[in-house]
């Protein structure tokens, strides 16, 4: 058979039996796992034939983050457009956010910090690979997508770059690699960004493209995000409806502003049995739980405006959910699998103790206008914790109830087999 | 070296650097991560545990067979505490300022665990001049990490080395400032002294196989 004649898959394959050994065989490998199924199988053992291997589970999450990111393209122009010129009069989705100058600014801001948050990730992770020898590791491809949309619009490249090699070894490589971290790489980034380079990642300049080579100038423009302006001020009065926070016409990190695209993109993940909804469902839990408390204790007149926490502290409790990141953060990051809880009632732990936590930080501490960040690195030091106490309620529970079980004598025998087993 | 015989020597080298107290014995880690923020300290900070730890074993090493062995730990605290003193009271005299830095970390020399540990394993057992190699080659060798450390974080975190700027002025943006460089405040915190030391031992580890352990 002539090499004409073989499939483009074939020939794939072909290469790859050459590169065998080779040096660059996990690099290889790494692409044609990405378009293709394997040809080989595993030797022993039981198989499962299934098509959602960790590529695909991958790829469904960053499906599901598509929406997000072309809605961000088009929200940055939106604000940057907004903070020169004014907010339009009478808002009309169609002809002041979905234009193609809108999309413009995000061609040129937000695509450069997907384009570096992959290149410089992939790039470590294949370095990683070449030298360990063995097959590239999916984990950065989620990752990946994952970071630009959780910084500032304005974030220099290079910061970002130095941010991705060290979240992605201290974060990820020194653990073993992808399925060992203990902490969610994206967010390891997130928090190196924002404790290394803390003006560039607060303050009402780095939400706007420009922002911050604009400062100081005649033509200077801010964004102040809502949690933001909050932190600094008492009172709740701003332009921003209660529509705009939730469809995301808002400032705030690239991706996180549009709250209604996130439940879609979460929606999606829950019924693609992705993610988990329980950690959902229970971080949203959590967040209302600590506004609920915050509100009852402005209601109960123990706060005053003149506190320093009275803005946050009265922000009523379901709006905490449609700003800021805490939405982004329990949809695409709680949930990671790696991460989080693996215990189904360890779920409903992990999530709403990350959504109280991401509330009571964001209200008491003005440094840290957004908690949700530290409140999930946080809970993902204690998942393994919380799963431990899990695992040992059950086996305590259960041997309780065997213990107590009444037995029958023909049953005794049996009995005595099972507690010899266990 | 004609000075010093090929086991002497030893007691100077490995401390170095593949029995080096803080990467290999992960001893004296507080220390190493509260003070090393600013090369200045680091080096003022080693050169006292230099001064202390030499001296203390060459007493420690003097007194052995007197030391009565149920309360030598009393001993061994009064001796660095005495030394520690000294160099505090140096320290306040002819260079306030530093010691301002450095603050509560000269008086917690004392409680190093390095100093005791050597005292113990060391001193208590062998002869002064022994023991004198000992304690110089342990404290260059806690030194050698701390200035390492030092330079590291003063220069990703302040922009400058002993203080003098070396990348260019942050405010008036010059040298590597203009091109757009901003300082890495996370350097200023502890947590990265933490993973730099982590990065000095993974290197470390990872030039010399022997010393990874087998689980």
């Amino acid at each position: 058979m002539s090499n004409k004649r073989l499939t483009f898959k074939k020939r794939l394959h072909i290469i790859k039996h050459q590169l065998r050994g080779k040096k660059l065989a996990p690099a290889f490998n790494a692409f044609h796992t990405f378009l293709f199924t394997p040809d080989e199988t595993t030797h022993s053992g039981g198989h499962i034939r299934a098509a959602d291997d960790l590529k695909r589970t991958m790829n469904t999450v960053i499906i599901a983050l598509i929406p997000v990111l072309l809605f961000s393209m088009f929200n940055a122009g939106y604000q940057y457009y907004s903070a020169v010129n004014g907010f339009p009069e009478n808002f009309s989705v169609w002809n002041d956010f979905l234009t193609w100058d809108n999309f413009w600014i995000g061609i040129i801001k937000v695509l450069p910090l997907v384009v570096v948050s992959y290149g410089v990730g992939l790039l470590v992770e294949f370095i990683f690979a070449v030298i360990k020898g063995h097959e590239v590791e999916e984990g950065y491809l989620v990752t990946g997508m994952l970071v630009p949309l959780i910084v500032p619009i304005d974030t220099p490249l290079w910061m970002l770059a130095v941010a991705v090699v060290f979240g992605v070894i201290i974060g990820k490589e020194v653990f073993g690699g992808t399925g060992m971290n203990i902490l969610n790489p994206a967010l390891t980034i997130r928090a190196f960004l924002f404790f290394a380079y803390p003006t560039w990642m607060s303050g009402d300049k780095v939400w706007v493209y420009q922002g911050m080579e604009r400062a100081g100038t005649p033509d200077a423009i801010s964004g102040e995000t809502i949690l933001g302006y909050l932190a600094q001020n008492s009172q709740n009065e701003f332009s921003y409806t209660v529509s705009d926070m939730f469809f995301g016409f808002i400032p705030g990190s690239v991706g996180e502003t549009s709250t209604f695209l996130i439940l879609l993109g979460g929606l999606f993940l829950i019924f693609s049995k992705i993610a988990s909804w329980r950690i959902m469902v229970s971080a949203v839990a959590g967040a209302l739980a600590m506004g609920l408390i915050f509100n009852g204790v402005v209601d109960a007149g123990w706060i005053t405006e003149s506190s320093k926490f009275y803005g946050l502290m009265s922000f009523d409790f379901w709006k905490h959910l449609i700003v800021g990141g805490l939405a982004f953060g329990i949809v695409y990051m709680a949930t990671d699998p790696v991460t989080g809880s693996q215990t189904n009632r360890g779920k409903w732990i992990y999530g709403f103790l990350i959504g109280f936590i991401s509330v009571m930080i964001r209200v008491f501490n003005p440094a840290y206008p957004e908690g949700v960040f530290l409140a999930i690195l946080l809970m993902n030091v204690f998942a393994p914790t919380i799963d431990h106490y899990v695992v040992q309620a059950n086996v305590k529970r259960r041997m309780k109830r065997f213990k107590n079980a009444v037995i029958l004598p023909k049953d005794a025998e049996e009995a005595k087999l099972k507690v010899e087993t266990i | 070296m004609a000075l010093l015989s090929r086991k002497d020597s030893k007691l100077i080298l490995d401390p170095l650097a593949d029995n080096n107290p803080i990467t290999i014995q992960v001893l004296g880690i507080c220390s190493a991560l509260a003070i090393t923020a600013e090369l200045k300290a680091s080096i003022v900070m080693a050169l006292s545990v230099l001064f202390v730890l030499g001296l203390g074993n060459v007493v420690i090493s003097l007194m052995r067979n007197m030391i009565p062995s149920k309360i030598r730990i009393i001993v061994q605290l009064v001796v660095v505490a005495t030394l520690v003193i000294i160099v505090d009271q140096v320290l306040k005299a002819f260079a306030y300022e530093l010691s301002k830095t450095l603050a509560v970390f000269v008086g917690l020399i004392i409680t190093n665990c390095i100093i005791m540990g050597r005292f113990e394993a060391f001193a208590l057992g062998n002869g002064v001049w022994r023991s004198f190699l000992d304690g110089i080659g342990n404290a260059a060798g806690y030194g050698v990490i701390l200035i390492i450390v030092g330079f590291f974080r003063e220069l990703l975190g302040s922009g400058t080395l002993l203080g003098f700027p070396v990348l260019g002025n942050p405010i008036e943006k010059t040298g590597l400032y203009a091109m757009g460089y901003e300082n890495n405040g996370f350097m200023l915190l502890s947590p990265m002294a933490l993973i730099v030391v982590g990065i000095l031992i993974w290197f470390q580890r990872s030039r010399n196989p022997a010393l990874i352990e087998e689980n």
